[in-house]
């Protein structure tokens, strides 16, 4: 059977030139980057060379790159670091209703410890109302923290909007730019953020590894403690192969960002059109333009999502759902509520995020198998 | 997650469907997820004669919806009754707990068609006097 991958959003295969670069950092390079000796003063060069690596890729200095375990970990570190360092001036953060898991529950972690937290809603669209954040500035804010681009829906964010007005008011500003690295141009200065989070598991690199942006100057702290390591901010052994890996990731997604954006952007308007055009009562969430290039966030009214999800994956494809069945709590993802969705729509949202591997064949075969899977699943709806 | 026989009976499930002129109808909606589940009846000398059923839901909610029926076919009223929540997530090789719910909408949808069907029962006995 045909396996076709689109949900590059969830995670991507690592690239054999990333699995190449880490191999010898896992046998004759173990030395740990703290150690003076020849072992460990190879492990530190590589460290470095990463450093540069990553920092080259958003624009930043080597000086300016925590490495971290991940998106998470980035995430968590950004917004309790500056809380927590900066809780004396006050105790006021501002973010969206949309972000991630990562940034929501950290957010509400922080509630329980004495600070209040601003959710700024977004439109139908998904795209953030920067006036009704702007209002929401107050004098003890201490930061704000809005995602670049939405891992459910894929839609942009006005970032370098927002960043204007952070910088005038003196408040600190951080992005979760996990989903748009390596998709779309992602450049500190240019954003004008404080602190940016990525991973690199989302860009063909290594799982377990990511880094955080924070710019000369912030004022922060760690959130766990230990030796020197990454200026006393993220303590514990650097993951060196892992870092090695993703820093690789990096340099081949910036050689192949101009390629691979317009190869996505070109896959995901033919995937978008063709399920528009033939299947009835399917419909797009999200912006139709301000969204990531790979990503087509599907509605199918009358059926389900989790049903479509596994009838797609016994064709082989493999997709992802935010309906309210395939989560835990049994609620529709709070993205598709933010954009106003009722439930029953939510419910049958599917998630396509397409990787630079996906070919237009892939795309034929998979807006078939799902217009034969919607009908299927229709006929056996008591709505339709 | 499922089990193979849920992945069987979500693939190829039994009696879908609806049936013209059922003798009861039994339509429910789960409040905890927006599921819902339509089962038509056909009853001959207190037997269910034929089943068909309509499941907006997950595939755990289709499976239980196609296992209902299939033992709910050729069984008197009284069994069928009898038939508990748990019977149809245990025909079915068990259920993941979170899904759960969806099983019990199949066996509440088959109560409400009976509880229509002996309605409608006592509406023609009144007629008829
Ligand atoms: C927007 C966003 N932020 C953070 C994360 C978490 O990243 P990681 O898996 O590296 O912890 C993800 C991954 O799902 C994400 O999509
Ligand atoms: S129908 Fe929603 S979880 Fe089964």
């Amino acid at each position: 059977m045909k396996r076709i991958y689109m949900d590059h959003s969830a995670t991507t295969p690592t690239d054999p030139l990333v699995v190449e670069a880490m191999l010898p950092y896992f046998t004759e390079k173990f030395g740990n980057a703290s150690s003076l000796h020849f072992f460990g003063q190879e492990a530190a060069e590589a460290l470095e060379q990463s450093r540069k690596q990553v920092a080259y890729l958003i624009g930043a200095r080597p000086e300016e790159i925590i490495f971290t375990s991940g998106g998470t970990e980035s995430d968590n570190l950004a917004i309790k670091g500056i809380a927590y360092q900066n809780s004396g001036k006050g105790k006021h953060i501002i973010t969206s209703v949309i972000e991630h898991p990562a940034v929501l529950n950290t957010c509400a972690h922080l509630e329980k410890d004495g600070f209040e937290v601003t959710y700024v809603p977004v439109d139908s669209d998904g795209i953030l109302d920067v006036a009704e954040l702007e209002n929401a500035i107050r004098d003890d804010t201490i930061l704000i923290t809005v995602m670049h681009a939405n891992n459910e829906i894929g839609t942009i964010q006005p970032i370098t909007e927002i960043s204007k007005i952070s910088k005038e008011k003196g408040i600190y500003f951080h992005t979760d730019a996990v989903q748009s690295v390596g998709k779309i141009p992602v450049d500190v200065n240019e954003l004008g953020v404080d602190l940016l989070s990525i991973s690199s598991h989302k860009i063909h690199g290594p799982k377990g590894v990511g880094a955080l942006y924070i710019k000369k100057g912030t004022l922060i702290q760690a959130i766990a403690h230990g030796g020197e390591h990454e200026a006393r901010l993220r303590a514990g052994t650097e993951n060196i192969p892992g870092i090695v890996g993703f820093a690789k990731a990096t340099t081949l997604a910036k050689e192949r960002l101009a390629v691979d954006s317009k190869h996505l952007t070109e896959l995901r308007d033919l995937l978008i059109k063709k399920v528009l055009d033939s299947i009835g009562h399917s419909y797009l969430n999200g912006h139709p333009t301000k969204r990531l290039p790979n990503n087509a966030n599907l509605r199918f009214s009358f059926i389900e999502g989790e049903a479509m999800l596994l009838s797609l994956d016994m064709k082989g494809i493999a997709v992802s759902t935010a309906s309210a069945c395939s989560s835990r709590s049994l609620e529709p993802s709070h993205v598709l509520k933010a954009i106003g969705l009722r439930p029953e729509d939510a419910h049958g949202s599917l998630r396509f995020s397409l990787g630079k591997d996906n070919t237009r064949e892939e795309v034929d075969y998979v807006v078939e198998s799902l217009a034969e899977v919607v009908r299927k699943l229709r006929d056996m709806s008591p709505l339709v | 997650m499922y089990s193979e026989k849920v992945m069987e009976h979500f693939s190829n499930p039994r009696n879908v469907g609806e049936i013209e002129d059922a003798d009861g109808v039994g339509r429910v909606g789960s409040p905890s997820c927006g599921d819902t589940m339509d089962i038509y009846i056909k009853v001959k000398d207190g037997i269910i004669a034929d089943v068909k059923f309509r499941t907006f839901g997950c595939a755990a909610a289709i499976a239980s919806s196609s296992m209902m029926t299939e033992m709910a076919k050729g069984k008197t009223i009284e069994e069928v009754l009898e038939i508990t929540r748990d019977d149809v997530a245990d025909e079915l090789g068990g259920l993941p707990e979170a899904k759960m719910h969806c099983s019990n909408l199949a066996s509440d949808a088959i109560r409400a068609a009976i509880e229509d069907y002996l309605e409608k029962q006592s509406h023609k006995k009144d007629n008829s006097r």
